[in-house]
């Protein structure tokens, strides 16, 4: 508290004020009813694995301009795997990496770099097209510091260059990058395109205001530059301007696990209400697991999938790629699997409804 | 002689009586520098903190690396460590050679990596707490320190244990080092086991607390500094055995706080990087203290170049948490006077995240080991007429 201004004080009061949120609620119906289905089929047997590589936990997949594409995922280390446009196995990226510890998503920036978010290391790894490391943010904490222990009541503040379990990276058409930090941290934090610190909303502390985040779990940017947090645990998508001022709230599609915004003349917004894993509460199977496109402005198009562990179904949705807005690439953290979604067109009377 | 030490006695005095930012306001050197090893490294190696970089006298390239995943297993009641370390070589114009100590049973943390006059190679591991020189074909030559058998792994409940990975040797509480947060540590808890009469003036032999770097006098001699968790030189004849320690913890002449580097002139001088006390020591090779400059923010990486003009590099690195001060490298005279200062904290090129190494065989081509970008920068130095004397 010692490092506390005035301004930190007046925020401290306003989060005593409000109801304390807990750890993230997960698996609830989403408000929004009535919305349309979308008709789609699930591409069957789209990765096509060697005998003798398997994939585990599929929390990130995304695709470069080329088609092809890179699922980070949890398996004996976690791992980053790259296949081609038609989903034959390539090779493996940052094998024994110091980064790599524990996925949590990767994602294809505009100059088909790659970039891994790992929770494990607290960090983010930037791969150019070629596989070589050529920027890190965050860092890994020292072995030799031993077990690094969550402390008990809030977290240590928040540190401009310092990640606590971050969870996904965007970057808006200049190159500043975003990332959602995450976990531990609540925050949103700008750097420039060379790594250095812009600016920050939220903190270490959970809220549910304004400006407060629950778990930021997943974050996208689109072409003006506008930043649309997956704010999981609030059960709503915070958007801000490139200057993270808050300019809308979506809170009618459940819990976001994952955001995509598909590029070109008319983007869409995608938002998972993923079931949680371990189908608890059995509930949430019942109510939640489906994927919502959506207008930027917040217009819901429709929705689609349910979840379940058969294909077409969907188990814990952990990573969207919608570079092209009707064929998705969708993984899941329970199947341990990759599907390739293709979205029929939709009757016009359907579309567009809050 | 005398010489020196009266212009030391004067660039101290002026230390004293100047603010630091004033003192780095000293003239910028131009420079360039490149990444020569990224590129050219193979599709299966990556490299991660640049802890340690040096060139042997072909101009070959040697990096210590913390790098894969540092791994604790259970044995019985006890657990032991494995990884998170590996030594590279690289050619003069950057290719990947061969690795070096696969699989070491003491390539834990990587520190620093030091090439001795006579090409051997020499890692300092922070984590198993050894000092390994490796002949210049790669065959392990001579060992000081021993990794702890059994790692420390906390009787906590499964659930606190949940978002761990990484344990500790079983020591008494060592200062925080530049971990998350970057602060500065307390005041050292004690030495390692059988601590000596002063905190962390450590015990006689090798029982090293966390060590960070080497290096030999003209006789061969070995000097090891130690380190995060002692605050000790100590000194070895040229065939390991253990001649005399000398420093403790605190801010007194003689005395450390984390003791980082060490380098050695042609006159056997012995320039130690006293990190947390924001200075650079000089002591003859009994552990006399001579001098001390003040003037050079936290150093964190030093290097003397050899031949026939020397001069004192030092970094002032930025801390790991943080890019929006520090980073710059100084060049000194070795009675203590900046030459000029290159180099700032950032990402990209002609940038330093957390220098922790400096190579520097030649005057004006130094190599530069980075923990916090993973890589290692040539630098070309290109100093004006003016800048040198």
């Amino acid at each position: 508290m010692k490092r506390c201004s005035v301004a930190c004080l007046f925020f401290a009061a306003l989060i005593l004020t409000a109801t304390t949120p807990g750890v993230a609620q997960t698996g609830q119906r989403a408000k929004a009813q009535n919305v349309p289905e979308i008709p789609f089929e699930s591409v069957p047997n789209f990765l096509q694995m060697p005998p003798d590589v398997y994939l585990g936990e599929s929390m990130g997949v995304a695709r470069n301009s080329k088609g092809n594409l890179w699922v980070y995922h949890r398996r004996d280390d976690t791992r980053l795997f790259e296949f081609d446009p038609n989903g034959k196995f390539v090779r493996e990226w940052g094998a024994g990496s110091y980064g790599f510890e524990f996925a949590h998503k990767v994602r294809v920036d505009s100059e088909d770099n790659v970039w891994a978010v790992d929770e494990g290391t607290n960090m983010l790894i930037k791969f150019n097209p070629q596989g070589k490391v050529v920027m890190v943010l965050g860092r890994r904490p020292e072995a030799v510091e031993g077990i690094v222990e969550q402390p008990q009541g809030d977290p240590p503040p928040d540190e401009r260059y310092l990640f606590a379990r971050p969870t996904d990276v965007g970057w808006d058409p200049q190159g500043n990058i975003f990332v959602s930090d995450g976990y531990i941290n609540h925050r949103v934090v700008k750097f420039d395109k060379n790594g250095r610190f812009i600016r920050k909303v939220g903190s270490n502390l959970r809220g549910n205001q304004p400006y407060q985040f629950n778990t930021p779990h997943s974050i996208a940017v689109d072409a003006q530059g506008n930043v649309y947090v997956a704010d999981r645990g609030n059960a709503r998508i915070q958007v801000f301007d490139n200057n993270l001022v808050l300019r809308a709230i979506y809170d009618n599609v459940g819990n976001p696990w994952e955001v995509c915004i598909s590029p070109g003349p008319h983007q869409y917004l995608f938002s998972s209400n993923s079931n949680p894993d371990s189908n608890t509460p059995a509930t949430s199977w019942d109510v939640s697991g489906e994927i919502y496109k959506m207008e930027l402005d917040g217009r819901i198009v429709g929705k689609f999938g349910r979840a379940g562990k058969a294909v077409g179904q969907f188990q814990t949705v952990h990573g969207i790629d919608c570079r092209n807005p009707d064929e998705l690439i969708i993984s899941e953290i329970s199947a341990w699997r990759v599907q390739k979604i293709r979205l029929r067109p939709q009757s016009p009377q359907t579309a567009s409804v809050r | 002689m005398r010489r020196v030490l009266s212009a030391a006695f004067v660039a101290a005095t002026l230390a004293f009586s100047v603010t630091l930012s004033a003192q780095l306001n000293f003239p910028e050197i131009p420079f360039d520098a490149v990444d020569p090893l990224t590129v050219n490294l193979p599709q299966d190696i990556y490299l991660g903190e640049a802890a340690g970089v040096a060139t042997n006298s072909k101009g070959e390239i040697f990096v210590y690396t913390r790098t894969g995943t540092p791994r604790v297993t259970t044995a019985g009641s006890r657990n032991v460590s494995h990884g998170g370390a590996r030594l590279f070589q690289f050619d003069r114009t950057g290719k990947f050679v061969r690795e070096m100590g696969q699989g070491a049973y003491g390539f834990l943390m990587a520190q620093q990596v030091r090439v001795d006059p006579q090409d051997n190679i020499w890692t300092v591991d922070q984590m198993a707490n050894q000092v390994v020189k490796f002949d210049p074909n790669g065959r392990i030559q001579m060992i000081f320190g021993r990794k702890p058998e059994a790692m420390r792994a906390p009787n906590l409940p499964l659930n606190r244990l949940a978002d761990t990975y990484a344990l500790v040797p079983h020591r008494p509480a060592a200062p925080a080092g530049e971990g998350r947060g970057g602060a500065p540590p307390a005041a050292a808890a004690g030495g390692g086991r059988g601590a000596g009469p002063l905190p962390g003036a450590g015990p006689p032999g090798e029982n090293f607390n966390r060590p960070t770097d080497v290096a030999w006098d003209s006789q061969g001699n070995i000097y090891i500094t130690d380190g995060y968790g002692n605050s000790r030189i100590a000194k070895y004849d040229r065939n390991g055995k253990w001649i005399k320690n000398w420093g403790s913890t605190g801010t007194e002449d003689g005395q450390f706080q984390v003791v980082k580097g060490i380098a050695i002139d042609a006159a056997n001088n012995v320039y130690v990087a006293d990190r947390d006390n924001k200075r650079v020591q000089v002591f003859d090779t009994e552990g006399n203290f001579k001098t001390q400059f003040r003037n050079v923010g936290s150093p964190w990486a030093i290097c003397i170049n050899p031949g026939a003009r020397q001069f004192l590099y030092v970094s002032n690195s930025n801390p790991p948490n943080n890019l929006d001060y520090d980073g710059e490298i100084l060049k000194m005279t070795l009675d203590g006077r900046i030459v000029g200062k290159f180099g700032r904290a950032g990402k990209m090129l002609k940038e330093f995240g957390t220098v922790n190494s400096i190579d520097c065989r030649s005057e004006n081509e130094l190599y530069v080991g980075e923990l916090g970008n993973w890589r290692v920068q040539r630098v070309t130095l290109k100093p004006t007429a003016a800048g040198t004397r």
